[in-house]
């Protein structure tokens, strides 16, 4: 096997007493889009300007091509960082903004102007080369910024929340366009948000971050249909978690005892155990019980109207304290203050360890 | 009730910028003044004053010594207050608030002692009284002043402009010179012309420095000894007219702001 384009390995991380990053490894492979996840304070930000070179960490070490870029300060690292707030040079035109990285680095006149051209091109503003970046819109400094980013071929791209500042109509747009340019270009990106849409429809490879830890990392189906743990279960999309023990366990089946009644599925794990059990909204079926198995009846608190579904928040008539998330189509007759059946097929039970 | 309370607005207001100005009116009127002396009745408008002022070397020399300490001392006051200001805002120092206070500490104390410290400690070095001397006075009048004013506007939003530039490749002085200085221009060139304008019309720590070369102020005090003529009044009249252009210049800079 080659080695990663990008190894962090055991990196952790202090601000004097707190510390946001705990024993943080990770391996990025050439050309692949990955997405740092998280909740703010989960050290993900943390994690990118530790590899940007803007933070060394307090321990560990990250190698970059195979050579330790731990102590190697941003401009002589093979990285580029796209910021949160774009960090154009308000005094610069957009063609010296782009040219900025390739100036430093020597490269003539004409070979950087025909280059600059070039990014401008690739991210749809071959006409603004003259402009000042405040004659530009949002969405366009966003494209100068990723421009000026990739026009020194960097091995690893970072993007720091590139589409936090945009209003949702243009962050999609901008999504759609990322992906994109990423596939055109081929380099790795590395890219850090909290909208868990974002992470689903640009990762090849996410990561879920959560307090100084990765929770879980994968390719972003495999996380949302068989999340690691219960945090990732409850930030990558929504879940109902029941809580339960283990009470009888033989080939290959476990029964599980939970607050709306026992439950029992696939799986190898001792008697005794305390687990949790989550199910998406899209898998819980309400209504006349045709799922395999019953999680008893539930008074339906608040249905909220989605468009192409309808949310459904429901208490167990069981557990006063499980609410269960469901999604109805468009069409259900369901309304608050109801009494209905819930169930659900053990396949889509996802079985997280406590 | 109204209209009375406008008519005293206006005088009211009248009554201030007269308090101001009318020196300033005095002195540039009778500098047009024909006949020898800057009393009424006003015999002019007569430009021989200013011919005389212009003839005469000693006085052109301190205006041209003047012009020189102004910009050389204001130069160095600013280059010194800019990196200064930058060490604060972009380094974490132990004692900082504590060290700013310090730097700005000069502000609050009178030339007259400035001066004097400034001619004891030059006396003891044995560094002769001279233009250098008197430059490096304003330096240390106007250094606090340009470190002020960079000071208040070096934000934090800049922080991740020059960080960006590190991030492509700009070695720590080309960041300061391609990104921070033109970035910060505007206050720069602020700090600058306020500093020249308090160098142009310094008096005492020229006095007390100087000797043969001197400023034009220290000069203007000389023709002052042999009593009032319009010649004093011309020459003072451009003075104004100099200081006039500075902070105009100074106004500019501070307030034309561009657009984020």
């Amino acid at each position: 096997m080659s080695t990663p384009l990008v190894d962090i390995r055991d990196v952790s991380h202090r601000f004097g007493q707190h510390s946001v990053l705990k024993n943080v490894s990770l391996t990025i492979e050439p050309g692949s889009y990955t997405i740092l996840l998280g909740p703010s304070g989960s050290g993900k930000t943390t994690l990118l300007s530790i590899l940007g070179g803007f933070v060394s960490p307090s321990e560990g070490k990250v190698f970059i091509r195979g050579q330790d870029c731990t102590f190697v300060p941003p401009a002589r690292r093979p990285t580029t960082t796209v910021f949160q707030d774009y960090a154009l040079f308000p005094h610069m035109s957009v063609g010296a903004n782009v040219g900025f990285g390739l100036r430093m680095r020597g490269v003539d006149g004409a070979t950087r102007a025909a280059k600059v051209r070039e990014a401008l091109a690739l991210v749809g503003l071959a006409a603004a080369f003259d402009k000042k970046p405040h004659q530009l819109s949002g969405g366009q400094r966003q494209r100068v910024a990723l421009a000026r980013a990739l026009v020194v071929e960097p091995a690893v791209l970072l993007l720091d929340e590139p589409l936090g500042a945009l209003d949702l109509k243009l962050r999609r747009q901008m999504q759609d366009e990322l992906k994109a340019i990423q596939k055109r270009v081929g380099t790795a990106f590395v890219h850090v948000t909290h909208d868990q849409e974002e992470a689903m429809a640009l990762a090849d490879h996410c990561v879920v971050m959560n307090d100084g830890r990765i929770e879980d990392e994968g390719p972003p189906e495999r996380v949302y249909a068989r999340p690691a743990t219960r945090f990732s279960a409850t930030f990558m999309g929504e879940s109902t978690i029941l809580a339960g023990t283990v009470t009888e366990a033989k080939n290959g089946t476990i029964a599980v005892a939970t607050s709306a009644g026992a439950v029992s599925l696939p799986g190898a794990l001792q008697q005794g155990t305390t687990v949790a059990l989550a199910i998406r909204p899209e898998h819980l079926v309400l209504g006349a019980a045709s799922g395999a198995v019953a999680l008893g009846q539930a008074t339906i608190g608040d249905v909220v109207f989605q468009g192409s579904f309808k949310r459904v928040l429901a208490t167990s008539a069981l557990d006063p304290a499980l609410q269960f998330i469901a999604k109805a189509p468009a069409s259900a007759k369901v309304r608050a203050g109801d009494t209905i059946a819930v169930s659900c097929d053990a396949s889509d039970i996802i079985l997280l360890a406590n | 009730m109204r209209a009375f309370t406008r008519i005293a607005a206006w005088c009211y207001a009248l009554a201030v910028y007269g308090f101001i100005f009318l020196p300033v009116v005095v002195l540039v009127l009778f500098s047009l003044q024909s006949t020898s002396f800057p009393i009424p009745p006003f015999t002019g408008p007569s430009l021989r004053w200013y011919q005389a002022v212009l003839s005469d070397t000693r006085l052109t020399s301190a205006l041209v010594n003047s012009l020189l300490v102004a910009s050389i001392s204001s130069a160095a006051a600013v280059t010194l207050g800019f990196l200064s200001a930058w060490g604060f805002a972009r380094f974490h120092l132990p004692g900082s608030a504590l060290l700013r206070g310090l730097i700005t500490l000069p502000l609050t104390v009178s030339y007259l002692i400035i001066g004097m410290g400034l001619l004891v400690l030059f006396n003891s070095a044995s560094v002769p009284k001279s233009l250098l001397a008197a430059g490096i006075g304003h330096v240390v009048i106007n250094l606090p002043l340009c470190f002020a004013i960079i000071y208040s506007q070096m934000g934090d939003h800049q922080i991740n402009i020059e960080r960006a530039a590190r991030d492509l490749g700009a070695p720590e002085w080309k960041v300061l010179l391609l990104i921070t200085v033109p970035v910060m221009a505007p206050a720069i060139f602020a700090a600058f012309f306020l500093s020249m304008t308090f160098s142009w019309d310094e008096f005492v720590i020229s006095f007390l420095l100087t000797r043969f070369d001197t400023t034009l102020p220290v000069e203007i005090w000389n023709l002052l000894r042999s009593g009032l003529n319009p010649k004093t009044n011309a020459v003072g009249s451009l003075v104004f007219a100099v200081s006039i252009v500075l902070v105009v210049f100074f106004e500019l800079t501070l307030l034309r702001r561009k657009p984020a």
